[in-house]
């Protein structure tokens, strides 16, 4: 046991065998209680509502329970939700692919829009804030009413965009934005994008705004040009917004869900892996196993991007 | 005559009261007792119409009736985990399969002594349509209401088009609505669910009752070269029905529809809660018409019930069942009627003389018919019926209809086969 300072002897004390120490602690009784409590409460929670759900779903995708009845309804089953997931379950592909684009078009699409207002913006122009605001509004709102607005502008006769374009739905060149399986989806991202360049951009708005204004000016006494200014000087000293707006990034993709949702529950082009899970776990006659078993590779997946962060941010700590 | 149903009202109050304070296990005398309802009827048309029915019968028994209205879609989604928990005495419920399937689970209670009773009520097919698989009566009807092409009755007079009653009858006049500019079959599956009406329909009226009920309860198989056919004439028509379906909600199409824009829809009578009452008694509508089978007197239709179960385990059973009794009479049907009349009565004596023209034909077209289904997601297991399953594969199938359907059918099929037993 290495010898413990006396001031951080106190976070240690408890788990330290030596009764004797405990008079050199700094703590008072009323400090351990409140410490202890600090550590308990959230790792009980912790325990209860993240750890142990997550082993029980694990546990449970290798069985088969429609939903109804006790623990002695659940049957093992081995292997087989994962098998039918991966060979016979047709949504499943489709919506393993949809997520990665989905992830993938934010993160080249959605988040540089996002970063280019808020760059714009930061320039202080005229009416900035009004532009902020409308910009910001969709994030307000709820993801039901986006997916309810966009709604008004697909559908296919009396929507808003095939009235602009002039077509319905007997013309042949007509788009069916909702029903298209191989439109649909970029409809929907459109949609879900309106609602995260906005959500970006405040976060690049905040940090453009603490970045240091020396910077730039000893930037432009070097002579390098505005693009230079923002590719060499500023984009890097945003890096802690960067890995913020990643992280968040990733997560936005990872739980897509709810205007796919409500546009059709995720059938005919809009399957998403959260939406899966949902419709196997919900409704009159559940698939628990089977939801559960999708339910963990969504998991396994999320580990990357999570291990990822987790390694970065112990590793700058140490630093 | 209102002030005394007032009157009688607050007196079955205070009985109730006195009722609530004594002993709650009052048994058989439940004279003045509570019976709750969970309902389903949450838009506000059939919400009222269903007070109605129950004040009606709270002045038959004396009971109160307390209601627990929940949203249509979450009702059913969530029955599995309030039949699970401490569910209302009474709860809507739809007949067939989707019925027999929560009995089975031990989650509903047999009601085969009110049966005893009011069976001289119903026609034998209400019977079968609210009989378990162990041979118990599980639910009691209330209404139903089929599925027709419904058509705007001043275009057709303004364009002169005559009902057709087989195929090549509808095929010529959906040609001539072509050329008329008209969109001849309105159509709309975004929900997934509207298109298994076209499907029920064509497999009717191609394999005969029989096969269709034999291929709900998965004894026939669905890459059976029957199955087949039924695709391959739903292509013929796609055609003639509008673009875009699966983009559109059929509350859209209802309405182009009733706008007459497209020439006629085929959906539950429901449609006409999309027209104002004005345009309401402009639509009138015919039988699916017959395809030239040998299957075509059979004159199939999907005409869905919907009426009541009682929970596993009711706080008030002798309450719950005098309830049950009240709503399989005509008296209460037709109080609920008198508000919503969308639908007809179940039973035998309902009051006919104060139904719409609407309402006239609908109860003839249901009568008419020997094999009346209830609807794909009503007749087979709900796990296979639901977005996971067969809503997902007939939109695959409206996408893209020149698909391969030996490997479509093989994949409905190995859906099938994956569901665990029941």
């Amino acid at each position: 046991m290495p010898p413990v300072s006396p001031i951080l002897g106190g976070t240690g004390a408890s788990a330290s065998p030596g009764r004797r120490r405990r008079r050199y602690s700094t703590l008072t009784r009323v400090d351990r209680v409140i410490l202890l409590g600090m550590v308990a409460i959230p790792t009980f929670l912790v325990v209860f509502f993240i750890l142990l759900p997550t082993i029980l779903s694990v546990v449970l995708s290798f069985t088969s329970w429609n939903g109804i009845g006790g623990i002695d309804r659940i049957k093992f089953n081995g292997l087989d939700n994962y098998v039918n997931l991966f060979t016979k379950y047709k949504p499943f592909w489709p919506a393993f692919t949809h997520n990665i684009l989905w992830l993938a078009f934010f993160i080249f699409v959605a988040t540089p829009i996002g970063l280019f207002l808020a760059v714009l913006l930061d320039k202080g122009i005229r009416g900035t804030r009004v532009y902020q605001s409308v910009l910001y509004m969709p994030v307000v709102l709820s993801l039901a009413i986006v997916g309810f607005i966009w709604q008004l502008q697909y559908s296919p006769d009396q929507g808003f965009l095939n009235n602009v374009l002039g077509t319905t739905s007997r013309d042949p060149g007509f788009i069916d934005w909702l029903g298209d399986k191989d439109i649909n989806l970029w409809a929907v991202l459109v949609a879900a994008s309106w609602r995260h360049i906005g959500y970006v951009m405040v976060l690049y708005l905040a940090g453009l705004k603490a970045v240091d204004p020396g910077l730039r000016e000893a930037a432009q006494i070097d002579g390098a040009n505005e693009r230079q200014t923002f590719f060499r000087v500023v984009f890097p000293v945003l890096r802690p917004i960067n890995v913020v707006v990643l992280v968040i990034t990733v997560i936005e993709s990872l739980r897509a869900f709810d205007i796919a949702y409500i546009i059709n529950r995720g059938k005919n082009g809009l399957e998403l892996l959260s939406i899966l899970v949902t419709n196997n776990l919900i409704g009159e006659a559940s698939l628990i196993g089977f939801g559960s078993s999708i339910a963990v590779i969504l998991l396994l997946i999320s580990l990357g991007p999570i291990v990822y962060f987790l390694v970065r941010s112990v590793r700058e700590e140490a630093t | 005559m209102a002030f005394l149903h007032g009157v009688r009202r607050s007196v079955v109050m205070t009985g109730l009261a006195v009722a609530a304070l004594s002993v709650s296990g009052i048994g058989a005398s439940a004279q003045g007792g509570v019976v709750t309802v969970g309902s389903n009827y949450s838009d506000a048309v059939p919400k009222a119409a269903f007070q109605a029915a129950l004040d009606y019968c709270a002045t038959v028994t004396g009971d109160t009736y307390t209601v627990n209205t929940v949203d249509h879609g979450t009702f059913q989604d969530q029955i599995n985990s309030y039949l699970q928990g401490t569910p209302d005495d009474v709860f809507t419920w739809f007949a067939g399969y989707r019925a027999k399937f929560f009995y089975d689970q031990g989650l509903a209670s047999s009601v085969s002594d009110v049966w005893a009773e009011i069976e001289s009520n119903y026609n034998p097919a209400f019977k079968s349509a609210s009989t378990g698989n162990d041979g118990e009566q599980i639910f009691v009807p209330f209404y139903n209401y089929p599925w027709v092409v419904i058509y705007n009755k001043a275009l057709w007079t303004e364009k002169n088009y005559a009902v057709p009653t087989d195929l090549a009858s509808f095929s010529a006049l959906a040609t001539q609505m072509q050329a008329d500019g008209l969109v001849p079959v309105a159509f709309a599956d975004k929900d997934g669910w509207p298109a298994m009406g076209t499907f029920d329909i064509l497999n009717m009226r191609v394999n005969g009752y029989d096969f269709h009920t034999g291929l709900m309860a998965g004894t026939e198989k669905w890459t059976d070269p029957k199955v087949t056919a039924v695709f391959e004439a739903w292509k013929t028509l796609l055609p003639v029905h509008q673009a875009g379906a699966l983009g559109r909600t059929w509350q859209e199409a209802a309405q182009d529809m009733i706008s007459g824009k497209a020439g006629m829809y085929f959906l539950g009578t429901f449609a006409g809660e999309q027209a104002t009452p004005e345009q309401r008694g402009n639509l009138d509508f015919f039988a699916f018409p017959t395809l030239g089978t040998e299957f075509d007197a059979q004159l199939g239709i999907d005409a869905p019930i919907d009426g009541f179960m009682l929970s596993r385990a009711p706080k008030n059973p002798e309450g719950a069942k005098a309830l049950l009794k009240c709503l399989s009479t005509g008296a209460a049907q037709n109080a609920f009627l008198a508000v919503s009349p969308n639908s007809v009565g179940a039973a035998n004596d309902v009051d006919t003389s104060g139904y719409t023209p609407f309402q006239a034909k609908s109860a003839e077209i249901i009568a008419s018919s020997g094999a009346i289904a209830q609807f794909l997601d009503r007749d087979t297991r709900p796990d296979f019926a639901g977005p996971n399953g067969m809503q997902g594969f007939l939109q695959s199938f409206l996408g893209e209809p020149e698909q391969d359907l030996a490997a479509f059918q093989q994949g409905i099929q190995d859906f099938w086969d994956t569901l665990p037993p029941q």
